[in-house]
Parts: structure tokens; sequence; C-alpha cells
């Protein structure tokens, strides 16, 4: 058919160009601009799961003491804590704003591919929100299932918004798979079929392929999370028993029968494990470029690090049924699918020796970004390792449903991404704002963040072998948990407000940074990926002024031995490189 | 890719293999809307997957015997219960509708705009015609037999759900696909896509193609199975 051969020619795009100042910033079809409105939005609803959790805290700390916090209070607090950290925050946070700004810089375009989609996804996910937060406002209030939803506990009459609060919350979550789905598509597409001249797969920076293969994962995965949203919404409003078995609520029996709730675990979790990684592999990509830069070095084992990110994006498909070994389900699943999530640990470790070979003998700058990063291979190390105990069967039996658990994957999936954010937040900052944040707030940031990680979830583990269940409003007295368990809950609750406080360190910072801060250096770090050989700081409509860069290199030319300079940026040319006169070229 | 083979040389076998997939600027070569479609269309299919999934597990959990698809199906014509003859003939209209969009992609590339604008309408009007079919189905299967989401007079309650979501979630994708193709058609008589080329009446068959590969899917599941 009457193709042309698209690679040989300059194919520009035709990019909107706004005329008025509310074209320009509120319906803007600029990815920087749409990356902005993503990452605010996000940022602010994760302070109001922040809230939630200090509210819960304070409940487990001191309990009987706060009267606005009752049972039913306490597990909305638990329902929307996770669901909004986990897809309204990390999700939109990773994907929606980071990939939204880097892709398009760090691949060397113009735009993404389909602008106005790009724009309609961001109002998609702002509409999600809004639905979501309504839910705080309507009779019974917000769900209280938990965040995995479980049924048949969604719908009886004992849990807090069983009538309007979970229609709210599937409607919310239909509309923000709509919304990313639309990012997503965008995002590929751009990554495949939309890199400047030279930029093949092989040399793009490890954020791109992180994002890449995470986008990849979440259109798979949230189609699942669609389903079992539309089916759950059909048994709420239109009485079906998809996943309802006959039950008798108050000692009537309810209006279902032969609905399977394990059905809805299935499709959940075939959800909810990539989504796992649909938050940790845009993190992987983004420490692994942090890394790389303060440390001048290049990142170590490059092609490992992309086949390990493709790996567990493969893996994350056949693990899922590890969050049901207690759910009833048949125990040769459970076989199958603890072989194949102690694999993952393959390649994950794979890519913790890397980072830490990427600092081995490197010329390290102990910049804030770098301390988040490096603070990140130590909760992440942490995380991971209890995930191997809770990956088998027998240990994950006992340890079930347990503050061990949520020990685990606070410190794997919670605080490890999020100390990657913050990394990324402030190695980005200089080139997104044209202005420096203010380094000494942003290591005091770091260290109380990083040290009361710890001083909240070290203990939990703990409680955890005490056999503290989870999402129990209060322990209270029991024969075995001893009194002293509650004087942990203190101490945890304690560390778990200072640091919610210190997050307000870091607001400050950049609010007050982007008026006040020192005028940035187009590269202050000196680093070789494309986003930052930009010809203007922050970067303009366009990206790239006249013409779109040619990249003859890798991300990761760092300290290159014979360079004059200790970073070659990835367009420069091999002959224009300046090296050293006593060293031969090409050394 | 000149530049870049020109700088490594070009390796071989699986490094070679990478390399061709990786090579600067595009990985396939096809216009973005295209690529975009295949892969919404990789994404759709996991959400249809996961309906059947869901479908075929609801079947074995539930309590009480599933329904006898011939007799639920059957229409009765000249005094005669026949059964699977109305959803035949939806079968048979929308395979139909295939041919029909596959001639107006191959028109569209030969730039006759006034072929490609009525055979995308033709394809629009088959597939307008699949939803009628399809809503007097609904009509009779609620009216006349009293099957509802909730429950049904003929066995589990599960029927009703299950089918009514899925050939309701397909019928929106048919009747989204009908807009799409209308639009399309509009632009394509107007001399819209005379500069931009006609790929995009290939991406509107893509999808218009993937609807039906699914209603085989579905068709074979609910009416046979």
């Amino acid at each position: 058919m009457a193709y042309v051969p698209l690679a040989d020619q300059d194919h520009e795009q035709e990019l909107h160009h706004p005329h008025s100042w509310v074209e320009k910033y509120v319906w803007s079809q600029d990815h920087k601009v749409i990356a902005i409105q993503y990452g605010g939005t996000a940022v602010l609803v994760g302070f109001v799961a922040l809230v939630l959790s200090l509210l819960m805290r304070m409940q487990l700390g001191f309990p009987e003491t706060f009267d606005l916090i009752d049972p039913n209070a306490y597990y909305q607090s638990v329902t929307m804590h996770g669901m909004i950290m986990v897809v309204y925050m990390l999700t939109a946070l990773l994907l929606g704003g980071f990939g939204n700004y880097m892709i398009p810089l760090m691949v060397g375009a113009r735009d993404m591919v389909f602008p106005f989609l790009n724009m309609l996804s961001f109002w998609f996910y702002l509409l999600s929100v809004l639905i979501l937060l309504a839910s705080f406002f309507v009779g019974g209030g917000p769900t209280g299932a938990g965040w995995t939803l479980y049924p048949p506990q969604t719908s009886m009459a004992g849990t807090p918004g069983h009538d309007m609060g979970i229609v709210l919350m599937l409607v919310s979550l239909a509309v923000f798979v709509v919304a990313f789905t639309m990012g997503g598509l965008n995002y590929v597409t751009t990554i495949l079929q939309y890199r400047t001249r030279g930029m093949t797969l092989m040399r793009l920076p490890l954020t791109v392929w992180g994002i890449f293969v995470a986008t990849v994962l979440g259109l798979f995965a949230f189609p699942a999370l669609l389903v079992s949203c539309i089916m759950m919404m059909f048994d709420t409003l239109l009485g079906t028993s998809f996943f309802m078995p006959a039950i008798i609520e108050s000692g009537t029996p309810m209006d279902y029968e032969g609905g399977s709730p394990i059905l809805f675990q299935h499709l959940f979790w075939f959800f909810g494990h990539p989504e796992v990684y649909i938050v940790a592999l845009p993190a992987f990509g983004l420490v692994s470029d942090v890394l790389s830069t303060h440390a001048r070095k290049n990142i170590f084992g490059y092609r490992m690090m992309v086949w390990a990110i493709i790996a567990i994006g493969g893996l994350s498909f056949i693990v899922w049924a590890h969050h049901m070994y207690v759910s009833g389900m048949n125990p040769y699943f459970g076989f199958f699918f603890a072989t194949t999530t102690l694999i993952i640990a393959v390649p994950t470790a794979l890519k913790v020796y890397n980072w830490v070979l990427t600092l081995w003998e490197g010329d390290i700058r102990l910049n804030a970004p770098m301390y988040f990063a490096i603070g990140f291979i130590f909760t992440f190390i942490h995380g991971g390792l209890t995930g191997l105990f809770l990956g088998n069967v027998v240990i994950d039996l006992p340890l079930s449903d347990t503050y061990f658990v949520v020990a685990h994957f606070h410190m794997v999936m919670g605080v490890s991404p999020v100390l990657v954010i913050f990394a990324a937040i402030y190695h980005w900052f200089p080139k997104v704002s044209g202005r420096m944040y203010h380094e000494g707030l942003a290591k005091a940031h770091f260290w109380i963040t990083f040290l009361g990680t710890y001083a909240i979830y070290l203990p939990m583990h703990y409680l955890g072998f005490l056999g503290v269940p989870r999402r129990y409003y209060a322990i209270g007295e029991t024969d075995f948990i001893p009194a002293s368990a509650q004087t942990l809950n203190e101490s945890i609750t304690i560390a778990a407000l200072i640091v919610g406080a210190a997050q307000l360190i870091f607001l400050f910072n950049i609010l007050w940074s982007l008026r006040n801060g020192a005028k940035a250096d187009p590269n202050p770090w000196g680093s070789a990926s494309l986003e930052w050989q930009t010809p203007d700081t922050p970067p303009v409509h366009g990206n790239w002024g006249d013409k779109l860069p040619t990249v003859y290199r890798w991300a990761y030319d760092y300290s290159v031995p014979g360079a004059k300079s200790d970073f070659i940026p990835q367009n420069m040319a091999e002959e224009d490189v300046e090296m050293e006169d006593s060293a031969a070229k090409g050394a | 890719m000149s530049e870049t083979a020109a700088i490594q040389g070009t390796p071989e076998g699986v490094e070679g293999l990478v390399e061709d997939w990786a090579s600067d600027k595009q990985t396939y070569n096809v216009p973005w809307g295209k690529a975009m479609m295949w892969i919404f269309l990789v994404s759709d299919t996991f959400i249809f997957t996961c309906f059947l999934t869901g479908y075929l597990n609801v079947r074995l959990t539930t309590t009480e015997p599933w329904p006898l698809q011939t007799e639920i199906f059957a229409l009765t014509l000249f005094g005669q219960s026949i059964p699977l003859v109305l959803i035949a003939i939806m079968t048979f209209i929308l395979i139909t509708s295939s041919g029909s969009m596959a001639l107006a992609v191959n028109f569209g590339y030969r730039r006759d705009k006034q072929k490609t604008f009525w055979l995308m309408v033709v394809t629009a009007i088959l597939g307008a015609s699949f939803v009628g079919m399809q809503a007097f189905e609904w009509t009779k299967l609620i009216v006349d037999e009293g099957i509802r989401p909730w429950g049904n007079p003929y066995g589990a309650a599960q029927f009703g759900s299950v089918f009514f979501m899925v050939t309701g979630f397909h019928g929106l994708h048919v009747t989204g696909g009908v807009i799409y193709l209308l639009i399309v058609a509009t632009k394509v008589r107007k001399g819209h896509y005379d500069k931009k080329g006609y790929e995009i009446v290939e991406i509107a068959g893509l999808y218009w193609h993937f609807v039906d590969l699914v209603w085989v899917f579905i068709f074979a599941f609910f009416y046979l199975l």
C-alpha cells in the first residue's frame, strides 16, 4: 500500500499554539503544563491521604482520646488513604506527572504525539479525583471496605459507605482508567514512534524505559480493574450476583445467590499486582538517572537494567495470587505463584546491585537528590527482603493480615517510590522552574523523612511478629499481645506525626523557591541526558527551538576517560568532544 | 538508522534483532495514529478477555443450572421456532460490514473519495442495523421472556447479568464505531485528508474489524457454548 517511509522524512508535528492565558495554562495542550497540572493535583490529593493516615495513627497510638475518629471514620480513612496513595497519587504523579514532563524532553520530541488527547487525560483524571473526594460529602460517607474493596463486605450494611460511597469509588476508578488509557496510549506511542534522530531505544535514559514498561503494564492491567468495577457496580446498583454469594445479614438473607467473591480477588489482583510495578518501575528509572548523574559515573550494566525492567514487567502478570494465599483458593495455585514471586527477586536484586555498583568509586556529589536516591536504596532493600518472607506460602500464612504486611508494603511501594519522587522533584526542579531549591531545607526534609520512616516501620515488623492484626480500630486487651505493643504504637504515632509535619518543609521549600530561589544554571548537575540540553530553561512550548536535536550517544557518558569535561551531552557529536591534550582522540 | 549503523557496525543474531527494533525515530514504520490504535486494541482485548473469563468463572460457580440457550434465543418464524436464527443474521450482517470496511480502506488509499465515503456509510448502516437488531433481541428477552439482570425464570440469575453486561458493552463499542465511521466518512468526503493521507480510514477499519472479531468470540461463548 502507499506508505511513505516516514523514517526518511523529518515530519514535523503541528503544535497547537495557545493564544490566551487560559489556553496556555488551563486548557493547555503542552505536555509540560499538563505534567505540572497532573503533578500538582497528585501532590494535593496525596496530602489529603497523608492527613487521613495521621488520623489513623492518632487513633492507634492514643485510643479513646479523639472523639472525631469513630470506627467508621477509621475504616473510611484506611480505605481512602490506600486508594488515594496507590492510584490517585503515585500512579498519577509518576506517569501523569513525570511521564508527561520527561518523555518528550528525554526522547527529543516537541510534545506527545496527540496533545489534545493528553489534555483530555488530565481533565478526566481531575474529574475522577473530584468524584472520589465527593464521596466524603455524601450520606454514609466514603466506602470503608479497605482499599482492596473485597466483596461481600463492600455491600454489607455493617460497612460504612456501602450505599453511595462505594458507587462513587467505583465510578471514580472507572473514570481514572479512561484517563490513564488516554495518557498511556500517548506515552507508549511517543516513546516508540517520535524519537529524534539518533535516539535509539537502547540510548534512552532508564527513566523513559521505566515509564514505558510501566505504562504498558498499566494498559494491560487497568482493564481488569475496569471490569471488576463494572461488575461490582452491577452488583451494587442492579442487584446482580457476580461477586455476592448467598449471605445472611443481621439475620435476614440478602437478595444474592451464586456469585464468587474469589473472582473479584483474582480480577482485582490481576490489576493490583502489576500496579505495584506501575509505581515501582518509573521510580527505578528515575532513581537510576539521579544516582548516575550525582555519582558522575555511567549507570552500571545499562543493558542489564533495561532487560531487568522488561523481565519484572512480564513477571508481574503471573504473580497476582500471592496476595490470596489465605483466600481459600486451590493450594497448588499457591505453589505456582510462590515460585514466580520468588523469581521476581532475581531481576530486582540485579537492579539493586547495579545501583550500588554505580556508586562504587564514583565521584559522589552529596546533593539533596542524591540523599533521597541513596535513602531509596536502603528502604527498597529492607522492603524487598520482607517480600521474600511474604512470598513463601508457609511464612505468609501466620504473617498475613498482621502489621508485618503493612510494614512490608509501606517500605517497598510506599516510602521507596515517595523517596524517589522527592529525589526526582529536587533533581529536576531547576529545569522545570529555572530556579534552585533551598539545599539546607531539602536536606533537613530528607533526614526527618528518612529516619522517621524507620522509626515508623521497623517497629511495625515486630508488631507483626507479635500477631497484631492490621485494619483493627484498636487492639484492646488480648491474651496474646503484650501491653507493651501499645507503647510501640504510641512511639510510631509520634514519629508519624513528625514525618507528616516535615512534609510541610518540602511544600514550603518548593513554593518559596519558585519565587525566591537562586537563578538556576541550565544544567546545574552537569547531566548528560537530553532534557538538560534544551535551548531555554525552563523549556518553552515546542521544546527545541527551530531544529530537533540529534543524538550521538547514550545518556550516561560521565567521566569519560580522556574527555576534558566530566560529562558529554547526548547531543554532542564525536568530533565536537574536547579531549585532554595528552590523551589520543577516541581513547 | 544509518548513523547508528555507521558508528556501531551492524551486529548479528539476537543483538541485531534488538538493534533493528531499537532503531532511532520509530520502531514501527506506521503513522502515529495507527500505532496508537493497535496498542489501544490490545488494551481493549484485555477488557473483553476479563469479561469473558469472568463469565466462564461465574458460570462454574453459580448454584443453579444455566438456562438452555437454544430455547431462549429461538425466534418464531412462520409458526416455527427456529433456534439462533436472529443471532445468525446479526453475525452475518456484522461480518459483511467488515467486508465493506475493507473495500473502503482500499478505495481510500486509491484516493477515490466518493467510493470510500459510500462504503463507509454502508458499513455504518450495517453496524447500526446490528445495534437495532440487538435492541430488538434485548426487548424480546426482557419483555417477552422476563429475563432481567438480577434474575430470570429459566435458571441461574447470572445468565441475564452477564449477558446484558457483555453484549451491552460490545453494543456500546459498535455504536461508538458507527459514530466514528460517520465522522471519518464526512471528513473524507470534504477532502480533509487530501494532505495528511488516508491512513485514517485504515485506522477506523482496524477498530471496526476488532469489534467484529470480539463479536465472534461473544457469539461462540454466549450462544453456542
